[in-house]
């Protein structure tokens, strides 16, 4: 289960220091390891709530909480970042449903330095950073080829209630993609959007990764296209209200684009999928 | 069937296992004087069983008391579908609950997710007979046959059980009722969803009265949602409803109109030694009961069954572990969606005993007085007519006996989550899955 890294340290024959380092390492990252898997069965869990015909509203509840609690501990313990980071590295292998089990996958190469979480604030020159509102609503985390891979809340869309802040959430994602190194826009762009009705509420991560390298693509959409994020918004889930009941974003954009063939939710992801989503977002902000 | 001897033998051995979702005992309950046993399922059916009264004389042994056998059986819900939200309406029955009894008849009350009916029980076991007007099969008499009058006279026939609807209480609630409890005013009930209490005259079905609201201005800031909701047994304006939080509130009608403030907030805080990820779900109370006194309420969360004193806020007075060797797995609960089962609980007839459920089959019952706590199974195979159930354990360490059952041998997908107490003898019913157990206290006459 541990890595190669950490085998290699018991050779050195610094053993006793390393050792204990090594059991707090251990146990931290068992910790965390087992945190997210929680955070990621609880999202599939709220995901499926949908599917159901009857969505059990205390339940719900519950489930939501508990994402809520793990992703305010996260933030606490700065480890938010590293389940953002994890995506940002090149060639990724196939990958599972599951999130964590990407993280799982792939060594810690980043650094312990911890960052700073706040709304408006710029990290300077890193490369990646990390934005996260004070709820957790969402996790942005911009490269400086900032491409489009994956946006949240393609469903919504079609939620009166949302149109404006997703087409606010659509706006980040143009400036991050015409002009990569003024990320600071989008922090205000976010730090504006958690003001919105819409965004604060959401209590769930919609995990907008905002992806470089054309590389990871066709990993990450493997990784998210699964993953409905149109379900982590509360109100629709609770009130067991959707303007398109028992239909997917896939479904949706299906109908609006039938020259691409759109997958079912629980189908082998494609990459055409998320540029389908690209083409209907641009569609929704070009107002066509 | 016609001859089959050509036909193969069917292997029907399969069908004895299957068990039908319908099937599914979803609540249980007794009458006021215990003579009736009602039982509703997922298929929307109420079964009522009857209690045999055999005539008894000084001599007989207590243990022989009457048996429960089928009195009527109707249906009370039928699946329906929200045209407005696209989504079906489960015609499974949440909880039936009786109303004293007035006159001959009996009524009770009948819940699916959202709508509540109260239903008429009634015997007739006479039917009048000689008609002027109507022949012995009901057709219409020709005038002219008809030369003198006679005055029909009432004969007694076979018993036959009607059931009647008589009041539909519909459109009260957007969300699932999961709660009725008939007011001992006899005149008022109220019903529970996740985010509403209602209180219904019981002759007044298109208006209700809206008691608590928890709903948030903003349903993204929903955190807390209603579980449970009870009338106080004695008191018609006090009623008490518990949270997914583990909070019970006992509000008062006399205070105001909209009792969203509470007269008491009964919650025990946090233990944080046991703190994980699970606390708020393992404390979600998922039923509660005012003991027959009035005076204690009786909760129940996923691992413990808690006793409150009335008079006292900060904590339960009682607390009593009912599988705490579950603590170490609840994220294997979690994920397979157990932690989320609301398990029943009762009082005894003198509130000096506790019951609850549990799985594998197994039940629990606690004594007030001892503190102690015993581990009863629910199951066929073990259970034979008659025979005294014995007490079962679970291995968690230790030496271990046999018969002792280990914790990764439970069965999760066998739950009693629905019992009653008969109200005044120590009869209880057990629902376990599609079977209805009904145990009895045996009492030796020879030791009283």
């Amino acid at each position: 289960m541990f890595s190669k890294g950490t085998k290699r340290k018991f050779s050195d024959g610094d053993e006793e220091i390393s050792d204990e380092s090594l059991v707090g390492a251990r146990v931290a990252s068992s910790y965390s390891l087992q945190r997210q898997s929680l955070l990621d069965m609880s999202l599939i869990k709220l995901q499926l709530c949908h599917m159901l015909v009857e969505p059990n509203l205390c339940r719900s509840v519950l489930i939501a909480n508990t994402v809520r609690q793990i992703q305010e501990e996260m933030t606490h313990d700065g480890s938010w970042h590293m389940v953002t980071e994890a995506f940002c590295g090149p060639g990724q292998s196939p990958s599972e449903r599951l999130v964590a089990t990407e993280v799982l996958c792939r060594s810690r190469e980043q650094d312990a330095e911890p960052k700073l979480f706040s709304v408006i604030s710029y990290e300077g020159c890193r490369e990646e950073e990390v934005v996260a509102d004070e709820t957790l609503c969402s996790v942005s985390v911009s490269d400086t080829v900032s491409n489009v891979c994956l946006a949240g809340r393609v469903g919504q869309c079609w939620e009166k209630s949302e149109l404006s802040g997703v087409e606010r959430d659509e706006e980040a994602l143009e400036d991050s993609r015409l002009d990569s190194g003024e990320d600071e826009e989008i922090d205000t762009e976010d730090g504006a959007s958690t003001e919105s009705p819409k965004t604060t509420g959401q209590v769930f991560g919609t995990f907008e990764i905002k992806n470089g390298s054309p590389g990871p693509d066709s990993a990450l959409e493997e990784l998210f296209s699964d993953v409905d994020t149109s379900y982590y918004d509360l109100d629709t889930m609770l009130t067991g209200m959707q303007s398109a009941p028992k239909m997917g974003p896939y479904d949706l954009l299906d109908s609006l684009a039938p020259s691409h063939s759109s997958p079912s939710i629980v189908s082998t992801p494609t990459c055409r999928s998320d540029l389908n989503e690209l083409d209907h977002i641009m569609e929704i902000i070009v107002g066509s | 069937m016609g001859e089959d001897g050509e036909s193969p033998k069917i292997n029907h051995s399969f069908l004895r296992d299957y068990v039908t979702e319908a099937d599914v005992i979803s609540t249980v309950e007794f009458n006021q004087t215990g003579d009736l046993l009602a039982t509703g399922d997922k298929g929307g059916r109420v079964v009522i069983f009857q209690r045999e009264t055999e005539s008894k004389d000084e001599s007989e042994e207590l243990g022989e008391s009457g048996e429960y056998n089928v009195y009527s059986t109707f249906q009370s819900h039928e699946p329906d579908f929200d045209y407005l939200k696209s989504l079906e309406i489960e015609e499974k029955i949440n909880k039936i609950r009786w109303l004293p009894q007035q006159n001959a008849a009996h009524f009770l009350l009948s819940t699916n997710d959202k709508t509540i009916k109260l239903w008429k029980v009634s015997e007739r076991d006479k039917r009048p007979e000689g008609y002027n007007l109507k022949d012995e099969e009901g057709r219409i008499k020709d005038i002219s046959t008809v030369t003198s009058l006679r005055v029909p006279v009432l004969k007694p026939t076979d018993l036959m059980v009607e059931v009647r609807p008589r009041r539909i209480f519909a459109n009260g609630h957007t969300y699932h009722v999961n709660s009725i409890s008939v007011n001992s005013d006899g005149e008022t009930y109220l019903s529970a969803d996740d985010l509403r209490i209602n209180m219904w005259h019981l002759d007044i079905t298109d208006r209700s009265f809206n008691i608590v609201d928890i709903k948030p201005a903003n349903m993204e800031d929903l955190t807390e949602v209603i579980t449970a909701a009870e009338f106080h047994p004695q008191h018609c304006h006090l009623f008490v409803y518990s949270s997914s939080k583990g909070t019970l509130r006992l509000c008062d009608m006399r205070e105001s109109a909209l009792c969203d403030k509470h007269s008491k907030i009964f919650e025990e805080p946090e233990d944080p030694g046991n703190r994980s990820f699970f606390s708020e779900i393992i404390s979600s109370v998922s039923d509660v009961k005012f003991s027959h006194s009035g005076r204690y309420l009786l909760t129940r969360d996923y691992l413990t069954v808690k006793v409150w004193d009335l008079n006292m806020e900060k904590g339960p007075v009682e607390t009593y572990q009912v599988h705490e060797y579950l603590r170490s797995k609840l994220c294997s609960l979690y994920e397979n969606d157990c932690i989320f089962d609301k398990f029943e609980c009762v009082w005894n007839s003198t509130d000096s005993v506790i019951m609850t459920g549990a799985y594998n089959s197994f039940f629990r019952m606690f004594d007030r007085e001892t503190g102690r706590g015993v581990t009863l199974e629910a199951w066929r195979e073990s259970s034979k007519p008659r025979a005294v159930l014995r007490t079962r354990r679970i291995y968690t360490g230790g030496r271990r006996r046999r018969g002792d059952v280990g914790v990764d041998s439970l069965d999760f997908t066998k739950k009693i989550l629905h019992m009653a107490w008969h109200p005044a003898e120590n009869i209880i019913a057990i629902a376990a899955t599609n079977n209805l157990y009904i145990f009895q206290d045996r009492v030796n006459a020879e030791n009283l």
